[in-house]
């Protein structure tokens, strides 16, 4: 309950911030030295919030679907994108630390270029993938590649910190016992990582949308809301408020990402502590 | 157990959301056409989403032009970091859609590619002012701020510039100009780039705040570097040139070419129906948008003097010239050096002509008349 209450609450400050500045701000923007400071609050950069959901409301072109129905129908097939961009990674990443964890010279060795992935620049990868798609697999699989690239390394770094995490007095309990490598996994690392782990499936989930809306504007895949933000902001000039819906598309696709991610947590999480955890 | 339990949820969470990523691919992959069994398949790389630019090959597939001559072609839409020539350089596609300079450039860096059909005889690349500006010509650009495209899209401006007697570096103040015209509504720069017809439509489609009536043609000026001297030659059909060695692919290149002269022979004489099968497509441009980017279209192809698609010398000078002498701001030229090897050809534009005329089809259109489309607000 009280939780709904401060999402209201956000709310109402992000709306009357936006519409505060369009009040008070110069239409013209402010610039100090040539360089702009403050961006323009005129109706073409910054239409009026009211004007972007009456726009959710009308069709998108003459005779076509609301604007709302086109979105939501693009949000639910990025949302498929980053599913199972984010599933592949999550497995990727799971392995990559179990091994990791395993082998101290795989981590040695492996550890700065999973770091090291992170610095390629999407625009840089994209293109080299994009043609995959039609040939060895359909073209969406290539944005959820895009995203499974970047959902994997939160959860590659933060698994590993977690099955690290158990003390030594933990493992020799274990090695007493006569616990082999996968019992002790099985017994003590993994549900000691559980605490690092769902901090990292949240930014997972989160890279993973990123990666999805990215990838597909880059390759042009059709049908998600990527797409939709690249098709609408060409329209941009004669139509502003009709980006603005799909930008809304998208935030709100992050949004339910995060919700299902920490759906998943629920159940495990519920007799242990909550750590804060930093896993970037 | 109820670990169990628990896995099984995630399992299940896990595999509805994959088969609802499943059947969205079902109605995003276009299902493979049943008859004629002994089709060749094609893929055919267009530079963007599919719109009115690329009509004449869409209504060559809608129309079964293409099937005629035993090609099962498949049309393959760009995107932002999507570069047809190279696409067709890598064996990704058979024949891509690119503008000269750019698909020189890659020849350059050694893409094997042949220019096999200049569809586009003239360039559609303006740069629109506001009228009251008093600006006219290229020479009047002189102390304005000037937005531009870059990536390659910007070279016909550089030259006219210099060609008028400017320095492009020092003279103007060069704007990186995003894809829209927002800048030039907002007068933010005194003239932007614009193709007429995509962004210039989009301009005719905003409302003036002050009259609350769309802008219109009176409330800007075009300066046309088809006038200034200075365009380049844009959309042609490339082909693999390694590959244009085997007689396979040289029949199959004519047939390609009979077909899309076909095809935009088609749009030439039914610029409404299409802008439909454009707008069925499921092109987010609106309709009236559609229309006029057809129609603009058209006008960059016909009357075509020589035949549609064949390669006039003298543009390709022009083209390949200013390519290799205009700086833009960074110094750069597109080309160090003359294109060498085959760089084009009209052997095969020669023969699908010879061949689209015995079936009948006008391939210079020289009675063509643009028509008057009116835009709506938003272009819907």
């Amino acid at each position: 309950m009280r939780k709904l209450l401060y999402a209201v609450v956000g709310l109402v400050v992000a709306v009357a911030l936006w519409e505060g500045y369009k009040a008070v701000g110069n239409p013209d923007g402010t610039v100090l030295f040539g360089v702009r400071v403050l961006p323009r609050a005129d109706d073409l950069s910054m239409p009026h919030l009211w004007t972007v959901l009456e726009r959710l409301g009308r069709p998108e072109l003459t005779g076509g679907r609301p604007v709302w129905i086109v979105v939501v129908r693009a949000c639910l097939f990025t949302l498929g994108i980053t599913a199972v961009g984010f599933v592949i990674g999550a497995v990727v990443g799971l392995l990559l630390a179990v091994v990791m964890e395993r082998f101290r010279i795989v981590e040695r060795g492996l550890l700065p270029y999973v770091i090291l992935s992170q610095t390629v620049p999407l625009v840089a990868l994209a293109p080299l993938v994009a043609g995959w798609g039609g040939t060895i697999m359909p073209a969406w699989a290539v944005v959820s590649l895009i995203a499974a690239y970047l959902a994997f390394f939160p959860v590659a770094v933060g698994m590993l910190r977690g099955l690290q995490s158990p003390s030594a007095s933990g493992v020799e309990l274990m090695r007493s016992y006569a616990a082999g490598w996968w019992r002790t996994l099985v017994k003590l690392r993994f549900p000691s990582s559980l605490p690092y782990l769902f901090p990292a499936l949240r930014l997972a989930g989160a890279a993973a949308v990123v990666g999805a809306v990215v990838g597909e504007i880059s390759t042009g895949t059709r049908g998600g809301v990527g797409r939709l933000i690249i098709e609408y902001s060409r329209e941009a000039t004669s139509d502003p408020a009709k980006v603005y819906t799909a930008m809304l598309g998208a935030a709100l696709l992050g949004l339910v990402v995060a919700g299902l991610v920490s759906l998943l947590e629920l159940p495990l999480m519920r007799h242990r502590r909550h750590v804060e955890v930093v896993t970037l | 157990m109820r670990r169990i339990r628990i896995f099984t949820a995630i399992a299940t969470a896990t595999a509805l959301l994959a088969a609802g990523c499943g059947t969205a691919d079902d109605s995003a992959t276009p299902a493979p056409g049943g008859s004629g069994g002994a089709l060749t398949p094609i893929k055919l790389q267009l530079q963007w989403f599919y719109q009115a630019q690329f009509g004449g090959y869409i209504a060559a597939v809608d129309q079964g032009f293409y099937k005629e001559q035993g090609l099962d072609v498949q049309l393959l839409e760009g995107g932002v970091d999507i570069v047809p020539q190279t696409v067709l350089a890598q064996g990704k596609a058979d024949y891509a859609v690119a503008w000269v300079p750019k698909a020189l450039a890659s020849r350059e860096q050694g893409a094997g590619i042949t220019d096999v059909g200049q569809i586009f005889g003239r360039s559609g690349t303006y740069q629109v002012v506001w009228k009251d500006s008093g600006i006219k010509t290229a020479a009047d650009l002189k102390g304005k701020k000037v937005g531009n495209w870059g990536f390659g899209n910007e070279y016909e401006l550089f030259a006219g510039m210099t060609k008028a007697g400017l320095d492009p570096g020092k003279d103007v103040t060069l704007v990186q100009q995003q894809f829209d015209m927002q800048a030039l509504l907002k007068k933010e720069i005194d003239a932007a780039q614009a193709m007429s017809y995509n962004e210039y439509a989009q301009l005719l489609e905003a409302k003036n705040p002050q009259t609350g009536k769309l802008y219109t043609a009176d409330d800007f000026s075009i300066i046309d570097w088809k006038s200034e001297g200075s365009s380049m030659l844009q959309d042609a059909v490339w082909a693999n040139t390694e590959k244009l060695n085997d007689p396979a692919y040289q029949q199959q290149t004519v047939k390609f070419l009979t077909a899309t002269i076909k095809g935009w022979a088609f749009c030439r004489d039914n610029a409404e129906k299409c802008r439909d099968l454009v707008v069925a497509k499921g092109s987010k441009l609106g309709k009236s948008h559609q229309l006029w980017q057809m129609n603009e279209t058209n006008k960059l192809i016909w009357p075509a003097a020589g035949g549609i698609g064949v390669i006039d010398d003298a543009a390709w000078k022009q083209t390949v010239d200013i390519s290799m002498t205009t700086k833009n701001q960074t110094g750069d030229t597109v080309l160090t050096k003359a294109p060498e090897g085959l760089a084009y050809t009209n052997d095969y534009i020669n023969q699908a002509i010879t061949a689209a005329k015995a079936a009948g089809v006008d391939v210079n259109g020289t009675s063509f008349q643009p028509a008057t489309v009116t835009l709506t607000e938003g272009g819907a």
